[in-house]
């Protein structure tokens, strides 16, 4: 099992819960991605997002930067907004940093957005949102599995392409593409219908009840005709590793509590109350907080269920100190991840 | 009384209440925006036992429709099949995923009252809104179980109290809160959305009018 971490930039807080620079958070979250390959860790996904507290909105330019900067680990966007973004530009920030990189260690995570900022900010209609997706992931992957440098595509969200190259290509051929969904049954349907890995947002609630949109997504794969090593899942949650699962709860909590103070204002949420998230983060609940024991212990558990080859966590939310999103990357690459290849191992 | 339910939409909360209506013994009818063939395999695994269909059959064959579509596209639904049947709005206007929809910004009525416009003759009553919809299989409880969390009902009484005993079957004291335009008690931004409440807590949010009717 692949281990990872992903993160949407964490604009950090001077001690009066004033927020820090913007840029801050992109070098924090940099330097992060730099700490996750020495440490071994296998993934790392960035963004997007559009927001002061969570300012990684241009995850190509990250990780080109990161290519750059590591060796080993796996980077992707998580998620590209690909409804409001060019897939064309997608792909081809996103294949620059695969050559940079030497090939072979990025990914483009193609997803819709939990909420819809990107459509003022970009100019989009919402009204347009199912066939902006639709058409501009169907071109992503046209540019992708496009056998030459030059792609005809036409549509109507955006002007048609005839016979003119898309470049760089990716160094092997193809560049990994997966779809991003929170839990949508239909998503689940059309990435297998597609035959794209999966990449499951789980957020709340018992991650565990995903397991029949996992079978969705295999049985519609089987279904079109696709199999073989494409058909995966991943799954993204919440969580943060320390030493105890006390300090975890500790170190976590805070940042958790102002994301949720956050997100509570625009979605008219109450104000986040600390026994639930006590419970969330207790199996089977959705936060994958706790020491190394604890956090391979349920990573082994869901796998059960999902079957996913891959796990990784967000952390850095509501202004996380710096050394404590150091410390988790650290803590599951040497401690969560070889616990949870033996786990695996055992079963 | 209710024996079959249609659910409108087979989204994240269309599915979640489909599986608690089958759970608690009702014969559910689910449909999306096309054909039953497009939501067939969905149906089949993430809603197993329920029956895929048209929204159009669905409708005509249910006892109780219910609502679970996007609330920027409830004027997909036809007006004109929903007339005299008992209908649950789940719908909630939520600014981050449905945009700016001045028909419910500048209205200062409940969501359910604007749709209500819409829907002429349909006999619409507010619930299921205020619970996450991951919550509702994990916290439906049996009646008398001191844990059982409450649920907000607005609509006229009469309809209501037909869906009080389907929310009382799917695991939930429900909590009657007047007319539809009580419903604004429980939508986003209100104490009660999103939260959990034993139903004498709701009673108390709900404020002393509908707890002294209670
Ligand atoms: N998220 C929550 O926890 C929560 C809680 C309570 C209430 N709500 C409310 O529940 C509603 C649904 O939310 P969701 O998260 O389930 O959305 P969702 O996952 O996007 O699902 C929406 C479903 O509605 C279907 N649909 C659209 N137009 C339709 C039509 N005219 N007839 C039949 N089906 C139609 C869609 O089918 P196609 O794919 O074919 O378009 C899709 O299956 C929203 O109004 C929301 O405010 C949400």
């Amino acid at each position: 099992m692949e281990i990872g971490a992903y993160s949407f930039g964490d604009t950090p807080l001077n001690p009066d819960g004033s927020p820090r620079s913007t840029a801050e958070g992109i070098r924090n979250l940099f330097d992060a991605i730099v700490a996750a390959d020495r440490a071994g860790l296998d993934y790392f996904g960035v963004g997007e997002h559009h927001t002061v507290s969570m300012p990684a909105s241009s995850p190509g330019a990250l990780i080109a930067a990161a290519a750059a900067a590591t060796d080993r680990i796996i980077l992707g966007s998580a998620a590209s907004i690909i409804s409001t973004d060019d897939p064309v530009r997608v792909f081809q920030q996103l294949a620059t940093a695969d050559a940079i990189s030497g090939g072979g260690r990025v990914e483009i995570t193609a997803g819709r957005g939990s909420s819809v900022e990107t459509f003022p900010l970009f100019g989009y209609d919402l009204r347009d949102y199912d066939t902006l997706y639709a058409e501009k992931l169907e071109l992503l992957m046209r540019i992708n599995g496009s056998p030459t440098a030059e792609v005809t595509w036409s549509g109507s969200v955006r002007p048609a392409i005839d016979n003119l190259a898309v470049v760089p290509r990716p160094v092997n051929g193809r560049l990994p593409i997966w779809l991003a969904t929170g839990g949508n049954a239909a998503s689940s349907a059309r990435a297998g219908r597609l035959g794209l890995p999966v990449s499951y947002g789980i957020i709340g609630g018992e991650p565990h009840r995903f397991a029949p949109l996992a079978e969705l997504y295999r049985r519609s794969a089987a279904q079109a005709g696709h199999t073989g090593e494409n058909i995966k899942v991943s799954v993204a949650t919440l969580g943060l590793v320390a030493p105890t699962k006390k300090e975890a709860l500790e170190r976590f909590h805070p940042g958790w509590h102002n994301l949720n103070v956050e997100m509570g204002r625009l979605r008219g949420w109450p104000a986040p109350d600390r026994r639930q998230f006590e419970a969330q983060a207790q199996a089977p609940g959705a936060y994958y907080v706790g020491d190394p024991d604890d956090v391979a212990e349920r990573i082994a558990h869901l796998h059960g269920h999902l079957g996913h080859m891959r796990h990784f966590l967000q952390s850095d939310v509501g202004g996380l100190p710096h050394e404590h999103l150091l410390e988790s990357i650290e803590l599951l690459a040497t401690e969560v991840k070889p616990r949870v290849a033996r786990l695996l191992a055992a079963k | 009384m209710v024996s079959t339910i249609g659910i409108l939409g087979a989204g994240r909360v269309g599915s979640a209440i489909a599986r608690t209506a089958l759970t608690a013994g009702y014969t559910v009818h689910i449909a999306g925006s096309g054909p039953a063939a497009d939501i067939q395999l969905i149906v089949d695994i993430v809603t197993p036992g329920a029956v895929a269909m048209t929204a159009a059959d669905a409708v005509a064959t249910a006892d109780l429709v219910i609502l679970a579509v996007p609330l920027h596209k409830y004027r997909s639904v036809d007006p004109a099949t929903l007339a005299g049947k008992i209908v649950i709005d789940t719908m909630n206007y939520w600014q981050p995923i449905d945009g700016d929809l001045h028909e419910f910004t500048g209205d200062a009525r409940s969501s359910s009252e604007v749709v209500g416009d819409y829907f002429p003759g349909a006999r619409l009553v507010k619930t299921l809104n205020h619970i996450g919809y991951h919550d509702l299989e994990a916290d439906a409880r049996p009646a008398g179980d001191p844990e059982r969390h409450g649920l907000a009902l607005a609509g006229d009484p009469e309809t209501a109290a037909v869906v009080a005993e389907v929310i009382n079957r799917f695991g939930f004291d429900p909590v009657y809160a007047g007319s539809l335009a009580a419903g604004a008690a429980f939508e986003p931004g209100s104490p009660i959305f999103g939260g959990r409440h034993t139903a004498r807590e709701l009673l108390i949010e709900l404020g002393p009018a509908v707890a002294e009717a209670a």
